[in-house]
């Protein structure tokens, strides 16, 4: 089937950002207007795909539309081409729904920016990246999407780049990007060199043909690129500084969409990765590790949202850990996805509420029982972290305990570390969302007095309502008759396979709940006395490793900040002092010579003559060296 | 017909035009001179729009007897990938008139010379690019070195005389083993047909694979000096500091792109089994000049020494994609050329307007650019993103063409290689947000932002980059038979993919 419609998709908040940007200041009154409705456009446009998608028989249920031919070399054949499906209209329907949310959150929250326009034309071109990221019909379609959010993401999170620590921030996320682009690049190019094609259809079908290790080299690369946009270990350390851009940013592409790509990736591959088990158990190992990894720093972290950053980062690791596991785990990938990209917009633009308060304070030691103050927001907080923590029936019980029970599923040993890796990974979400609540909204005001905590307007809390009504049913809905696992069968799951259970369904949902219990009660006991409002530094060697992101910024700078700086400095003296020394040495001595052979001879000899012997003299050398 | 002749021999009368102009009218020798390069690029483009893209061999051939007693004549003609270079240069010629309008102000020489010399290189790089007999092209290749050598060492800044003596005699060096191996091969062509320069005829010459050899290693050292090539590089940072922006522009958007297209129609066409041999040679030095160039580009402290240092960088994709010798490679090679050509005049156009407001061109000294001349910043920061080839803009489609066609033959280069792109995003986004980001630097408060003459030059070229980002295919269509001409002079053909048919 092809449509016609699904240029619209990227063209229509493209042309409004490109407006936005080309108009300049003459577009200050009404272009944050513009960019909303645009972006609700592409919301109208989804839900219609979507409509005619469900009203169509399961077989030919996807649809494609063939733009132009972009790049044709020899067998090397690229088409601009576009493709939704049952994975792709879940992506389209979160992007431009919570899209459209936070761009109505955004109009109340920068109406005091002199940079509102150019705030909304960036996240307008955000809007078209991503849905071209998702929507691309081959890898490299894929790239320019995948790179266009990469560079939304630099300019939001320098937005207020006269700030230089922002600015070094945004440069940290584009160069993690680049280095998970790396991993693209070179997973096109073996795609390419196998299949002689880049499109998604092109090698799912020749795909059975290729050799094992070609396989697992393009799933690492995958998956290494899915680390860098998606902050898994060890690409991770971006995330947390990504929280200088403004606070609606947080929450639409470093939470619930541009940071998830790498999920998207790993899923829309599952052809590659169901055939490399090897590649699929490095991504359940990744995955792991990242969902501790950030988990523990979400347990130390006083500014808010970078301990909402760090919870994303483990919720991701969830994520990509599900991926791995295959057709058992890709619906619930995207299942705690779409249900993530519920609660953590609502609670990032819960934080962006409380900071609007409260004078764009970040430090939580400096809340402190702002429930009373601001009611909505703390309600619609509250019902975000019921989802998150994984408390029945809210949105995160429903996914994240389908991640649980496929990893105890993998079966073996494997299967009950993973999963009790995962269980221990609720334990200390619910601990350190419960910190997080009790800090912010429970407790004694902290607050200083030029601080006069209020609620948001309207046109700020209405989005998180939304977005509470999501972390509340968007769970029980996706789950229902098993409703996203049949959804996405199609693309993840064409086999059907059987899946056998490891241990019964039941046992694990009491697992999981008791999981959420302990953490609750730790964080309960552990911070409903008073808070400091300074941060105590008597603390344990751990505290202080969480506080330092597990000391991943000086593993970056021992490993390859100061060896890339020093090889910089080495080729710098090299340049100069070896290889332009070299020529200045051979240069000096033939104007000595020219000099000396000046004396001898009666006329003058002109460099051009003397270069001739030399050029001569070179000549022989190299007959000679060749003849060797 | 004799179009080339005709389009090459514009730009010299518009020079001997503004000689007869009275050195003291500067205003009219800028404006006769802009218009007359304006003329060209349009009669150029019109021209174009005649070229076959599909029939094989060279096209608007012109052939006049000049030295018969030697053999040699006359001889022009193009294929899409010197059609494309020549449109290169004489689309940059008007917009570095219109970009660098005062550079030509304050130099050793007079306003007026400096545009009768801009113009004389218009008619040689059309020369150089267009010539078919061999002989002919070594005339222009050497005569080239010539205006260049006075427009850097007579209107640049700092050692710009030094700058221009290093330039004048790496080239002439490497011209000098070009002109050994031209004998050479003339030698050869008198014993089996007859002397020629004609290249066409010299490509079916019997040469035994020694002399092929050392023949071809005269001609690769002049190119790999013209286009640097680790480690022949030391001249292009010196010359491109000094030069004006303008000069910079068209030396290493231009002149440089002679070096590697004189390895595609010289080197590989002439000499394939040499260039097969060599192969693993060059390959190894083009990797090295991409992280070499990348990892001193991070490391420059002047703005327009980081350009070069990052053209290093790129010419070492470029070598890279020419030896690989793949369809792929070779295609995304000389569309490399091309689109270099104008994200390099990109960033040397703004590079040179932060440059001339500020009176410095260290990095150092600029900072928070983005509020006190937001035109300027976003314009110079989409030429870095061009130069770092982010997909969606025109060296995005280049770069990845000579990765993917390398890959295929060659796989380990390929991923070496592919670290350049971690290294591009560090070069220019450091210059970026110093540059740009950050606090204002203290003097720069009321720094002027773009004049219209300004837009005027810039916005056609960010247009070019982010068309042929999304639609390179009129300029493949042009490079594409070309490149598959080369392959088969090669007599390699395009590895196949590994996995054949559908599901097994």
């Amino acid at each position: 089937m092809t449509s016609s419609n699904l240029v619209y998709l990227v063209a229509l908040p493209l042309f409004t950002s490109a407006l936005l940007m080309l108009l300049g200041r003459k577009s200050d009154k009404w272009g944050h207007i513009l960019a909303t409705l645009a972006s609700a456009g592409t919301f109208v446009i989804g839900l219609s795909e979507f409509f005619a998608m469900l009203a169509r028989p399961e077989a030919s249920r996807a649809v494609t539309q063939r733009l132009f031919t972009w790049i044709s070399v020899g067998d090397f054949q690229v088409d601009a081409a576009l493709l939704l499906d049952q994975l792709s209209i879940a992506f389209v329907l979160l992007i431009t729904g919570v899209g459209t949310l936070i761009h109505i959150y955004s109009i109340a929250y920068m109406s005091h920016d002199r940079d509102r326009r150019r705030f909304f034309s960036y996240l307008n071109f955000f809007i078209a990246a991503m849905l071209l990221l998702v929507l691309g019909d081959s890898y490299l379609n894929l790239y320019v999407g995948w790179e266009g959010v990469g560079l939304a993401s630099y300019l939001l999170i320098g937005f207020w780049n006269q700030k230089s620590e922002y600015a070094t921030a945004a440069k940290k996320a584009f160069v993690a990007n680049r280095v998970g682009d790396f991993g693209l690049s070179l997973a096109v190019m073996i795609a390419f060199a196998n299949f002689g094609t880049v499109t998604f259809a092109g090698v799912e079908e020749k795909v059975a043909g290729a050799n094992e290790t070609a396989l697992t080299a393009m799933g690492l690369m995958i998956l290494l690129a899915a680390m860098g946009k998606s902050a898994q270990f060890p690409l991770q350390a971006w995330l947390g500084d990504a929280m200088a851009g403004p606070t609606p940013v947080s929450a639409l592409i470093h939470a619930a969409t541009m940071v998830t790509a790498g999920v998207y990736l790993i899923t829309r591959s599952n052809f590659v990765f169901d055939n490399a088990p090897n590649a699929q158990l490095a991504v359940v190992i990744i995955g792991a590790i990242t969902l501790i990894f950030g988990a523990i720093i979400g347990t130390a972290k006083d500014d808010i949202k970078k301990a909402l950053a760090a919870s994303t980062m483990s919720q991701i690791g969830y994520m990509i850990m599900a991926t791995g596991f295959g057709p058992a785990g890709y619906a619930f990938a995207i299942m705690h996805l779409l249900t993530h990209g519920f609660f953590k917009a609502g609670m990032f633009l819960g934080a962006g509420s409380v900071m609007h308060g409260m004078n764009d304070e970040v430090n939580m030691r400096r809340y402190g029982g702002l429930a009373k103050v601001m009611p909505i927001t703390a309600v619609t907080f509250f019902l975000g972290y019921l989802a998150i923590i994984g408390v029945p029936p809210f949105a995160g019980y429903y996914s994240k305990d389908k991640i649980i029970e496929t990893a105890f599923n993998a079966g073996g040993l494997q299967g009950v570390l993973f999963g009790s890796v995962a269980l221990l990974g609720a334990i200390i979400t619910a601990f350190y969302m419960t910190r997080l609540m009790l800090m912010t909204f429970a407790g004694k005001r902290r607050w200083s007095d030029d601080a006069a905590p209020h609620e948001s307007p309207f046109l700020m809390w209405a989005p998180m309502a939304v977005l509470a009504l999501g972390s509340v049913a968007s769970g029980y809905l996706l789950y229902s008759g098993k409703a996203i696992v049949n959804w996405l069968a199609p693309v993840v799951d064409k086999a059907q396979h059987k899946h056998e259970d490891f241990l019964p369904p039941s046992v694990v949902s009491a697992l999981a709940v008791t999981a959420v219990i302990i953490g609750v009660s730790i964080a309960l006991a552990k911070y409903r006395r008073e808070i400091p409002v300074n941060a105590p530094t008597d603390v344990s060697i751990w505290t202080r490793l969480a506080r330092r992101d597990l000391l991943q910024d000086d593993a970056n700078e021992f490993l390859f900040m100061r060896p890339g700086e020093k090889i910089t400095q080495a080729l710098l003296a090299t340049d100069e002092k070896v290889i332009d020394g070299a020529v200045r040495g051979v240069g000096a001595t033939m104007l000595g010579s020219a000099r000396a052979l000046r004396k001898t001879q009666t006329g003058y000899v002109r460099n051009y003559a003397l270069l001739i012997l030399i050029g001569a003299l070179l000549i022989l050398t190299a007959i000679w060296v060749v003849t060797l | 017909m004799n179009l080339l002749t005709t389009l090459g021999a514009l730009p010299l009368l518009g020079a001997i035009l503004i000689a007869l102009v009275p050195t003291a009218k500067a205003t009219l020798v800028k404006q006769l001179a802009f218009a007359i390069s304006l003329l060209v690029a349009i009669v150029a483009i019109f021209s174009a729009l005649g070229f076959e893209v599909d029939r094989p061999g060279f096209q608007y051939v012109e052939r006049y007897s000049w030295i018969p007693a030697l053999g040699i004549n006359f001889q022009l003609g193009v294929d899409g990938i010197s059609l494309a270079l020549i449109l290169l240069s004489v689309i940059l010629v008007p917009v570095v008139i219109l970009a660098g309008w005062n550079e030509s102000e304050g130099g050793r020489f007079s306003v007026k010379t400096f545009y009768i010399l801009i113009l004389i290189l218009e008619t040689m790089m059309i020369g150089v690019f267009s010539a078919t007999d061999l002989f002919l092209f070594y005339v222009f290749f050497e005569a080239m070195l010539i205006p260049v050598y006075f427009l850097i060492g007579g209107y640049g800044t700092g050692d710009r005389q030094a700058a221009a003596v290093k330039f004048l005699l790496y080239s002439l060096f490497g011209g000098l083993l070009m002109l050994a191996s031209i004998i050479g091969l003339y030698v050869i062509s008198g014993n089996q047909i007859g002397r020629t320069f004609d290249i066409e005829d010299l490509a079916t010459l019997q040469i035994d694979s020694l002399t092929e050899n050392f023949l071809f290693l005269g001609f690769f050292i002049a190119f790999a000096i013209k286009a640097p090539l680790w480690p022949l590089h030391t001249w292009l940072p010196d010359a491109a500091k000094s030069a004006t922006p303008g000069t910079s522009i068209l030396l290493l958007g231009v002149l440089d792109k002679v070096g590697t297209f004189g390895m595609i129609r010289y080197c590989v066409e002439l000499f394939p089994e040499a260039s097969k041999t060599f192969t693993p040679m060059i390959i190894t030095l083009a990797l090295i000049s991409i992280l070499y160039g990348a990892f001193l580009a991070i490391g420059q402290k002047d703005i327009k020494s980081l350009i070069a240092y990052t053209s290093i960088s790129h010419f070492g994709f470029i070598t890279m994609g020419i030896f690989a010798m793949t369809t792929q490679a070779n295609s995304g090679a000389s569309l490399y050329m091309v689109n270099h050509g104008f994200s390099t005049a990109a960033l040397f156009m703004t590079a040179g307007w932060m440059i001339s407001r500020r009176g410095s061109s260290t990095i150092a000294d600029f900072g928070g650019l983005q509020r006190v001349t937001p035109l300027l910043a976003w314009s110079f920061f989409i030429a870095g993103l061009s130069s770092l080839a982010l997909p969606g803009l025109s060296s995005f489609v280049s770069e990845f063409l000579v990765l993917v066609g390398t890959y295929t033959r060659y796989p380990i280069a390929a991923i070496i290689g592919t670290f350049g792109i971690i290294l591009a995003a560090l070069y220019i986004l450091i210059p970026v947000q110093k540059a740009l980001h950050g606090p204002t630097t203290p003097g720069n408060e009321n720094l002027p932002d773009l004049q219209r003459r300004e837009i005027a030059a810039i916005a056609p070229v960010i247009a070019v980059i982010i068309a042929l980002g999304f639609y390179p295919k009129p300029m493949l269509d042009l490079i594409n038979p070309a490149a598959k001409a080369t392959i088969t002079k090669t007599g390699l053909s395009d590895p196949a993919p590994l996995v054949r048919g559908g599901n097994e």
